[in-house]
């Protein structure tokens, strides 16, 4: 699939800024930080500030960014309406508990455990969009949900200065990124989906492509048949291993107590993410690809 | 309204016969004709007249060979276009409603003044079907001519979708496949109509009808040189000759 920057922007970020949120509604609840005055101002600005440009990066991505109120109605069906609607009303529901801890030193725990929780949903929202789609047989797992989900709660975890807890969730990241890779490079021979079947004609024998329909490209090649870079997938997943789990879990296992120190992992984490999530979309393959001569890759 | 209706009880769609298809591009030409001049943003091109023209199309067709251990590779043409599934994975994730199935007859279409552009119907589609336009920003799709087969400023025998009444080799059928016994029904049973990619789950409402076996002619096996021809010794001077030599 086409690694498009506003979809990584968008995944990578607003899961932070939803975990970090998580971590300052579910705060009292959990044993976390419950910030009052300037503190909860740039804590709450950092996780609003985080969660926002994660959205309005999701917009970049739309042909007709004018229409999208109507992306808030079909919530019965349809993974990425409910992710819209679930986060906006993540935002709402923490705004007066946010609005207290700021402005009135008086923290409102009942919408803050409200709106973290909805903070998780909205995670888990957007890992269905992808986890939801069967024609791209390495996202159609559960192991989507754990990556984006342990990811947001790590990430939220070191921004909002808990080291243990950190420590803890990234390691549970490591293990969701390992099984999804490991797991996913079978998944298409596993879907079952091959030249064959795709063209109904397995049963006479091996089919491969002759002729393609077109001589160029089309809409079809660039959006689900990327190949570019698949090649590095050992070496971006050592990169986004080293800098979003080893290095951060080694920085705060350090020096478990400096700001600076998890701010750096919290820096670290974020860039090894990207690259994830680069390699997410990077290497998955669509079962379109079999129209046009590709094959999956063999694990 | 992006859940799916109940089963309609007419399911119009295209049945496409593999064993008569040449593989003319006709269907694909005649499909982005109608369809750029009416329904809808039109069907644009991209560096058209440039080093690297490209465009939208709704239909396209693929040639296949399919390599066999007995006989000789064969080579199927195979025409693609949207199969308006029962199960159409496309209309469930679009998230404003634009996407749809109708509940009168099946057909799987775009309200493109509600669509976003986010391209996720496109992506849910394993077969390829839906294409972004990169002028209009919205998302195309086979519509399965539903501004022709109501038509009735169209003559009875225009009211079917463009690429079914311009196939030359009659490689393509038009009709409700909910009735057992329309013609299109009556073929699928005949032929051993088959869905494409049924482990995807989408029940396709389009059948692909396979090749005909083919006569098996008695040849030589292929992929090896042909033995030379046995030669009957030579007479007379040239045999002397032949001889002479092999005694050398």
């Amino acid at each position: 699939m086409h690694p498009a920057p506003s979809l990584i922007v968008f995944t990578v970020f607003s899961g932070l800024g939803f975990g970090l949120l998580a971590w300052l509604g579910l705060g009292a609840a959990l044993g976390g930080p419950v910030p009052l005055g300037w503190a909860a101002f740039g804590w709450y600005g950092l996780g609003y500030g985080l969660a926002g440009a994660g959205l309005i990066a999701s917009a970049f991505h739309l042909g007709h960014p004018e229409r999208m109120l109507l992306a808030f109605t079909q919530w019965r069906s349809s993974w990425l309406s409910r992710e819209a609607v679930l986060a906006v009303a993540t935002l709402a529901l923490m705004a007066p508990h946010a609005f207290g801890s700021v402005f009135l030193s008086a923290p409102l725990p009942v919408f803050g455990a409200l709106g973290g929780a909805l903070a998780l949903v909205t995670v888990l929202a957007t890992a269905m969009i992808y986890a939801s789609i069967r024609a791209v047989p390495r996202w159609h797992h559960w192991t989507v949900p754990a990556v984006f989900l342990s990811a947001a709660l790590a990430g939220g975890a070191l921004l909002a200065g808990q080291a243990l807890a950190g420590a803890a969730l990234l390691a549970t990241l490591a293990a969701a990124l390992v099984a999804h890779w490991r797991i996913g490079d079978g998944r298409f021979r596993a879907s079952g989906s091959d030249a064959g079947t795709a063209t109904g004609l397995g049963g006479l024998g091996t089919v491969r492509l002759l002729e393609p329909p077109h001589s160029g490209r089309n809409y079809l090649l660039r959006e689900m048949v990327h190949v570019v870079g698949r090649r590095h997938a050992m070496k971006l997943r050592a990169i986004a291993l080293g800098a979003g789990v080893a290095l951060p879990l080694a920085l705060v296992l350090l020096a478990p107590a400096s700001p600076i120190a998890l701010g750096l992992a919290a820096l670290w984490h974020a860039a090894g993410m990207l690259a994830a999530r680069w390699l997410f979309f990077a290497e998955a393959e669509h079962v379109v690809g079999l129209y046009y001569g590709r094959e999956p890759a063999r694990a | 309204m992006t859940s799916l209706p109940a089963p309609p009880d007419r399911k119009l769609g295209l049945v496409i016969d593999l064993d008569t298809c040449v593989g003319c591009h006709a269907c694909v030409i005649a499909c982005k004709g109608w369809n750029t001049e009416t329904y809808g943003a039109p069907l644009s091109d991209m560096d058209a007249w440039g080093a690297e023209p490209e465009g939208t199309f709704l239909n396209r067709v693929h040639s296949f060979e399919v390599r066999r251990d007995d006989a000789p590779p064969m080579v199927v043409h195979f025409p693609k276009s949207c199969l308006h599934c029962d199960d159409a994975p496309c209309v469930t994730v679009c998230p404003t409603g634009a996407s749809h199935k109708r509940a009168e007859d099946g057909i799987v279409l775009v309200n493109e003044d509600a669509c976003i552009g986010c391209g996720l119907c496109a992506w849910a589609c394993p077969y390829g079907a839906r294409e972004m336009d990169a002028a209009s920003k919205v998302m195309k799709k086979c519509t399965l001519c539903v501004d022709r087969i109501y038509n009735e400023n169209l003559s009875p025998e225009d009211r079917e979708p463009a690429c079914v009444r311009t196939c030359p080799a009659g490689a393509r059928h038009f009709g409700d496949l909910a009735d057992p016994d329309s013609a299109v029904s009556q073929l699928v049973a005949a032929r051993g109509g088959m869905d494409l990619m049924p482990e995807q789950g989408t029940k396709p409402v389009n059948k692909y009808l396979p090749p005909r076996p083919r006569d098996t002619l008695a040849t030589p096996p292929l992929r090896q040189p042909a033995p030379e021809p046995d030669q009957a010794p030579a007479s007379g001077f040239l045999g002397w000759l032949d001889r002479a030599l092999d005694r050398l």
